[in-house]
This record gives structure tokens, sequence and C-alpha cells, in this order.
């Protein structure tokens, strides 16, 4: 992606001229249609950008999750069998529609998560509109195989779906986390029941309103409510056929819990701590490359630091770390904190008041290990409005990859600054982490590039580049970070079955009995 | 003297006990990873199974209830083992399958390192460099 800013400010939801008018209440949607909760319960669902309420949601219980099974398995049968033809026309509808409300479904989703607008509009949504048509061209292309045994036997193998699967969606990237899980699933026919965080499940009703009318009833069904009441009875029930779940290790255990007593598969991302690795040729010439760099250093900061991806761990080569750490400082502190709906602003809110305090419980440990504080390192009060909303300076500690600032993903623009002696070194403490999901590496090498590529234990290694998440490029874990790849045609084979038609067409019988 | 490694604030102690009469006895995992993770999930005692792979780290005391036990992963531990870990709670919503979410509050690891003494006591002097 490229950002263009233009100096505007979009309006608030709920101020005179804005694009998104959020409902006073958001229902389940199961069987095509919005409907109560059993419970008749809601919660409120607050802005990070004020900390004000917006809205109430749904607050589901077992009772919604066995409605919303039950509708997905009675639109299955029909889904199921339609064509990859209609199902990939839909999936392009769908991303039409979103494109027309690109705006929309922007501010929508900004003022759900905090995050800035440039990114809502440059990022999150174009990758949500292309996810539906990479996924739509995927399915159309793929073909099953056939294997000729011998002159008699021929194995046939076609894709077929799996029926009901569930997804449990996180809060980061409430759209598109929701769209990564979707598109496979919808384009493999199957029919989904699908949970938003608790703490931003209001977008997603947004675009749910915007594209019901194509989708047919219970093939996409969206329960709300927190996960003790309705994650963990999505994620055991008996008539699931499988489980995608983005977020944590322990979440990601009981999900793996869960499967095993139901012998279904899942698919977990579940975050790392990726290293972004600067090697020394990187500062041989002050040119374009270095300033991309540069911004490699500060790519922390994207989405408040709230990615499983986050390069939360700067590795910089010892000859020119004294320089390329001072220009990078100076690229950090120009980031620009602010309304999350101003085209300016470069940082955001985080999305959530707890997230907010885990983040400074974060910064206090990284003090008390005598880590040293480079820069940031409080809460921000913006002023106004925003001083109920949940913002964090861009922080750098400086220290040693044995910190627990170093090992835990604090999910918050904070970065944890060490340098390196050499190759070896560098890949060394790049795979000092229980986790391997993301990495970066820089250089004018080639060579360099590839090994230190090859060699970090991570599923996705951005080289010369960071943050891109193109449809196409395979997305998930080593180690601790999860089980399966997003983002790539190979998420198909997460979402389907194989099944082998074995045939004999010789006339005569075997000959054993 | 055995020194402790898991306490628990007042505070928590309350929301411990409230969910404790609802749900039964209580333990915690303490959580890694993206999201929620680096973040305490509380469940009923029986819902998250514990094996090899984790570590108990003690158990909180908490008057009118069963003691609430606190597990990590062995390879998570690594890391942590330096430091002293303070069950809080604060205002909040949602974290995995925590049992506390629905009541607008979210427990929260605060930590500090453990002292000399307290390492020596756990066998874990000479501290790293």
């Amino acid at each position: 992606m490229t950002i263009a800013a233009s100096p505007t400010t979009y309006a608030a939801p709920g101020e005179a001229g804005s694009l998104v008018s959020f409902r006073p209440r958001y229902d389940h949607f199961i069987g095509g249609e919005y409907v109560a909760p059993t419970g008749g319960q809601y919660f409120e669902n607050p802005t990070p950008v004020t900390g004000r309420v917006f809205t109430e949601v749904a607050r589901g219980d077992s009772t919604d999750v066995d409605r919303a099974v039950q509708a997905a398995w009675k639109a299955f049968p029909a889904w199921g069998k339609t064509s990859v033809t209609e199902r990939a026309n839909l999936l392009n509808r769908i991303a039409d529609r979103m494109e027309q409300n690109l705006e929309l479904l922007a501010v929508a989703e900004t003022w759900e998560n905090g995050k800035p607008i440039r990114e809502t509009l440059g990022a999150d949504i174009p990758l949500a509109i292309d996810h539906f048509r990479y996924f739509a061209g995927a399915i159309r292309a793929q073909e099953g195989s056939t294997g000729e045994i011998d002159h008699d036997t021929v194995a046939y193998h076609f894709h077929e779906p799996l029926g009901v699967v569930a997804q449990i969606i996180p809060w980061n990237f409430p759209i598109l986390m929701a769209v990564w899980k979707l598109a496979p699933a919808l384009a493999a026919g199957n029919c989904v029941v699908l949970k938003p965080a608790e703490q931003t499940p209001a977008s997603i009703h947004v675009l749910v309103e915007l594209i019901q009318d194509l989708i047919p009833a219970g093939v996409l069904n969206v329960v709300n409510g927190f996960g003790f009441e309705v994650g963990a009875p999505l994620a055991q029930h008996p008539d699931v056929r499988k489980v995608a779940f983005t977020g944590e290790t322990t979440t990601g255990r009981l999900i793996m819990q869960y499967a095993s007593q139901n012998l279904i598969p899942v698919t977990l991302e579940l975050g790392g701590k990726s290293p972004n690795v600067f090697f020394a040729d990187v500062a041989q010439e002050h040119d374009a490359f270095y300033d991309k760099a540069l911004e490699g250093f500060a790519f922390f900061n994207l989405n408040q630091g709230e990615v499983c991806t986050c390069p939360s761990r700067a590795l910089v080569a010892k000859e020119i770390y004294d320089g390329f750490v001072a220009d990078g400082l100076d690229r950090v502190r120009a980031v620009k904190q602010g309304h999350p709906l101003d085209m300016s602003t470069m940082i955001g809110a985080q999305a959530s008041n707890d997230q907010l305090e885990k983040i400074l419980s974060y910064i206090d440990i990284g003090k008390q290990e005598g880590a040293k504080l480079l820069t940031g390192g409080e809460r921000a009060d913006l002023g106004g409005e925003l001083s109920g909303g949940y913002y964090v300076t861009p922080t750098v500690f400086e220290g040693d990859n044995a910190m627990r600032i170093f090992q835990e993903e604090i999910f918050g623009p904070v970065l944890a600054l060490t340098s390196f002696s050499g190759y070896d070194d560098a890949i060394s403490i790049a795979n000092d982490t229980l986790y391997g999901l993301g990495a970066g590496v820089w250089s004018r090498e080639a060579t360099t590039l590839y090994r230190a590529g090859r060699d970090i234990q991570a599923g996705r290694v951005w080289e010369n580049t960071y943050h891109q998440y193109p449809a196409g490029a395979a997305f998930g874990g080593y180690k601790q970070s999860g089980v399966g790849r997003e983002n790539h045609k190979m998420m198909l084979d997460h979402y389907q079955q194989t099944k082998n038609l074995l045939v004999s067409y010789a006339e005569g019988p075997m000959g054993f009995f | 003297m055995s020194t402790d490694r898991v306490a628990v604030t007042p505070a928590a102690s309350d929301l411990l006990r409230s969910l404790a009469a609802r749900h039964g006895p209580l333990m915690f995992h303490q959580s890694g990873g993206c999201c929620d993770g680096s973040s305490p999930m509380c469940y009923p005692v029986g819902m998250f199974m514990t094996g090899p792979g984790d570590v108990l780290l003690g158990a909180l005391e908490v008057d009118g209830i069963d003691p609430v036990e606190v597990f990590m992963s062995r390879a998570q531990f690594e890391y942590w083992k330096y430091t002293h870990l303070t069950i809080d709670v604060v205002d909040g919503r949602g974290g995995g399958f925590s049992l506390e979410t629905p009541e607008g509050k979210r427990f929260l690891t605060r930590s500090r390192m453990l002292t000399d003494a307290e390492l020596s006591d756990l066998g874990l002097m000479p501290q790293r460099q």
C-alpha cells in the first residue's frame, strides 16, 4: 500500500454529516435475519477514541449458539452444492458492495477499534475487498485431481466443503480478520457461525447490513457475546466441523482441547514477538533505501502495535547502531498521534481500557528489568473528548533479549531494541523466542536476505519491507504462533474435505475369493 | 520461609469470591501471544486441561473460597522465572474465554522483579547477567 494523505477529518458517527450511523443496538444475525438474544441481555460497546458508549450489542449464550449452528446446517445442503461460479460471483458482489462503501466501512472500523482512518482507508478495507476477490478467483481455478493407479484403476479426488464451521475473530482488525476467515470458508462452500470479539462487535454488523441481501439465509451467522458465554460453547459445539481462531496461546490450547473431544481440525493464529533485523549494510548510504529502512524501524506503531506480527523487537547491527538508532528514534518521534478520524493522524487509540492497562504494566516491568527508556513510555492525554480515550505514546526500550519485554507480546506501540554482532548472533537472537509468526530482514545484499530469511524460524519473513498483507502470500506461524496458513489459496485446504473415488474399470474379479 | 511467586490484590480477591460463588473452584492460566495474551485467564477448575508442559506457580489464598492455583506454560516460565506476579483487576471487557469479562472487569498480571533473597530462596542465584 502507499499512503497519500489528504488533510481531511471525517465526522464522527453520531455527529452531523457522518458517513456512519450505528444503530443503538445490534442483535445476532442468524438464519438471514436479526434476532434478539434468548436471554434478552445486551452489553455496552464504547469507542476507544473517546471511551464513550456508542451502541449496545446482544449478549449471547449457548442457546443462541445452538440456533446459529442449526440455521447454518439448514442452509448447508443447498449452499454446499452451489457451483464454484455461483460462489465466486457472490464473493465478487460482496467485494463490489464493500468498494462502493469504502469510506463508510473505514469510518465504522476506526470508530470501533481506534485505529487511524488512513489505515482503514488505505489498508484494512481495501485488503478485505481484495481478499474476497482473491478467493473468488482461487475457487474458480481450483481443480481436483485424477491419478491413474494402473491401467484399470483410477483415483479421483474432489474437494468438498466441511459443513458448518466456527470462526472466532480478534479485535485488532475486526473486519479484515473476519474476512480473512470468511472468504475461504464461503468460497469452499461452508456455512459459517462467526463470533466477533466482544471488544469490537459492532463494525462487522455495519458490513453484514451492507451485504446481507447478497448472501443466502443461514450461510453466514453472527453471534455476539463474551468468550466464556459464546466462544466456548461455539468452539465445543458437537455439530461444528472446524474451528478457526485468532487470539492467544491459552485460548488456543482450549480450542485444541475442545477439538480433541469432537475430533475436528482447527486453525490457530496466536501471535508472536517478531524480530526486525537491520544488517550493517543498510546504513551504507543515506539514500531512499535507508529512508525505507527507517520506516521499517517505526513500523511497530502500525495499528498502535496491535498486530500479531508487530515488529516489536528491533535487532540492529553493532557497526551502525548509534547512528541508525538515532535516525530511527527521530522517525518514531515524528509519528503523529491524534484523533483517529483525522487523515493526518498516524497512531490512534488502543482498542480498550484493559489493553491500555496491560501495555502500561509492561512499560512498568520494562523499567524494573533495567531496560533503558529511549522515548515515550506513558499514557498520552490528547485533551478534550479524547481524554477519555486510550492512547499510548510510541515507546522504545533498549535492553537485552532475555528481558520479559523482549519475550512477551505487549500488543502496543512498544519497541524492544537491542544490537547484534554479526550474522550468527542476529539469527540466534531473532530465534530466541517462543513464537514464529513474522520477522523482518533489511539488507542490500541478496545473499544475506535469502540466508537470513531461511534461517529465521517464522512463517512470514518480510525482506526490505514490513506489514504488507496481500492476498496470495501465505500467513501463519511456526512454533507457538499457531497452526495453518491464511491469506493464500492453501487456506482452502483447511476448509475442505478430500473425497477420493477409487474406481476399478477392470472387467473381472481381483481373484482373492 | 518459602518465597511466593504469586499474590492477589484485594480487588481481585473480591472478584474471585463473586465468581467462585457462581462457578465453583477457580484457577488461572497465564496466557502468551497476541490480542488478549500476556494476561491471566480465569477458569472454573476442570475447564482447562493442564499437563506436563505447565508449571504451577502457586496458589492464591482468598478468604472464603478454595485456593486458586496459577499455572503458566513451562516454556513461558523460562522467561518469567525472575519475576513475582500479582493478579490485579481493571475495568475492561473481553479476554479469551476468561470468566470475569461479562462483569466489565479484566484480570491483569502486575509484575515485579524478585529480590536477591527471594531468588536465592528459589535456587535461582546467581542471577542472569
